[in-house]
């Protein structure tokens, strides 16, 4: 089978961040002294991309304001037509390195947020961050970047989903992502302190919704569902290895943050052969594109060329088999797991679990 | 479909960017999280989008361009185009 043509490129340039939140999607297995691709290894898989047919490129992370190699990153992704965003969390970004990268072509900033109460805020970021936040957003439309908003919604923060609407507009966001906690990783870690419950995802879904309409043309609201609560398979990364990959910052090809914890899956990287073969050829990226893999009730199911049976790495996290239907789909027999998980969360009055070096040696020690 | 304003100059929205795909030979609006592929009259209409022209220079210039078309055809397809575009917050507001 012909590879399908990637349209989006996340490059997460480095596990490094000043930020502590709870729901990263990074690996719990940080090794941030592992060596990051260099600036020459980055605009080489830039320009591979490119002729694959990449069009957007999210430079992301960990933080990647902390590589100061950032604006001749940009500017080789410029020359190669790529549509560049950042992904960042803001502290580190000036007026001055603002400038500088729209200067070298960067056209969009993504900034995270973590609420719209200074104490929440900070209590999920794990630093003092709220005031500089809101400065950057200032900057990065007073520099002329579309800005779009990106919150990471859970327990905390659910039931400010009007206020945060009110935020977007007031800073004068191009987009404003309500993106619903996904449960990989640290957020997993995290589940029962961080998963709303039913009727919390229904009212915010509620709100964000007569929004979106009551914005449409000025300001973009996506609202990012909880498939635990939804009980719908998501079409996770639009079908693995389809039209997005994504590279750590150590070279490894994956379809989607997560990939990684499947056991028995090697994901091939650009220090040994060039994107374009590893696209391609890579037995891993080739694992589940198509439907053959697929077991019942997905290989008999209608809405199996929209939803693509779900989540493989969830599929895996919950039932032990990244091949078997994701679980949050009412038609899995596994679907107990997700509706004993919901239940367990409700009950739960656990602490956070923050995201640095010290509690990934912590959770790993355990395993 | 309602009609656009007599002085609406419509210009292309500063997040979006119009590029030409080698890959499907065709040209492509690429703007946050998404793209959209434009056919020859798309792009030939979001080329005459430098909010300058109103929408009736903008028809002026594509019945020129395109020899032996009706304008009111003409007129009709670029009005779908700019209030869709609109819709979803790719013309400047």
């Amino acid at each position: 089978m012909t590879a399908p043509r990637p349209y989006t490129l996340v490059a997460e340039l480095t596990y490094r961040c000043p930020l502590r939140c709870p729901y990263c999607s990074n690996p719990i297995n940080l090794q941030l002294k592992k060596g990051e691709l260099s600036t020459e290894q980055w605009c080489q898989v830039f320009s591979d991309a490119a002729e694959l047919g990449v069009v957007q490129l999210h430079l992301s992370g960990g933080e990647p304001t902390v590589r100061k190699d950032l604006p001749a990153l940009i500017r080789h992704a410029r020359q190669c037509d790529l549509y560049t965003n950042l992904i960042t969390g803001g502290t580190l970004l000036t007026e001055d390195s603002l400038r500088e990268f729209r200067d070298c072509g960067l056209d969009h900033v993504q900034l995270s947020v973590q609420d719209t109460d200074r104490d929440t805020a900070e209590l999920i970021a794990g630093v003092r961050s709220y005031d500089k936040k809101l400065e950057v957003a200032r900057l990065i439309k007073k520099l002329g970047f579309p800005l779009t908003l990106n919150v990471v919604i859970h327990r905390y923060n659910i039931d400010h989903v009007p206020e945060l609407i009110a935020l977007g507009a007031e800073l004068g966001a191009q987009r404003l992502e309500l993106a619903n906690s996904q449960y990989y990783s640290w957020a997993l870690e995290n589940r029962n302190a961080l998963l709303p419950t039913q009727a919390q995802r229904d009212e915010a879904a509620r709100i964000a919704l007569e929004a979106r309409e009551r914005y449409r043309g000025t300001m973009e609201i996506v609202f990012v569902q909880v498939d635990y609560l939804t009980k719908e398979p998501k079409p996770c990364m639009g079908g693995w290895a389809r039209t997005y990959m994504l590279i750590t910052p150590t070279g490894e090809v994956l379809p989607c943050h997560a990939a990684h914890t499947i056991p028995n899956l090697h994901f091939d990287s650009v220090r040994q052969q060039p994107l374009t073969t590893i696209w391609r050829e890579s037995p891993a990226l080739n694992a589940f594109r198509g439907d053959a893999w697929m077991q019942e009730p997905c290989r008999s199911c209608p809405k199996k060329a929209t939803d693509f049976g779900g989540c493989r790495c969830q599929a895996f996290l919950l039932t032990g088999d990244a091949a078997a239907t994701d679980p949050v789909c009412h038609l899995s027999p596994r679907h107990d797991v997700v509706v004993d998980a919901v239940a367990a969360a409700e009950q739960a009055d656990a602490p956070l679990v923050y995201r640095d070096q010290k509690n990934s040696e912590r959770l790993l020690a355990r395993l | 479909m309602a009609e656009l304003p007599a002085d609406y100059r419509p210009r292309l929205a500063s997040k979006a960017r119009l590029r030409w795909d080698a890959v499907e030979k065709k040209h492509m609006l690429v703007f946050p999280e998404a793209a959209l592929m434009l056919n020859d009259s798309a792009a030939a209409i979001l080329k005459l989008c430098d909010g300058e022209r109103v929408v009736e220079q903008i028809v002026d210039a594509l019945v020129e361009q395109f020899t032996g078309a009706d304008r009111s055809v003409i007129a009709n397809e670029v009005t779908v185009l700019l209030t869709r575009l609109q819709a979803r917050g790719l013309l400047e507001p």
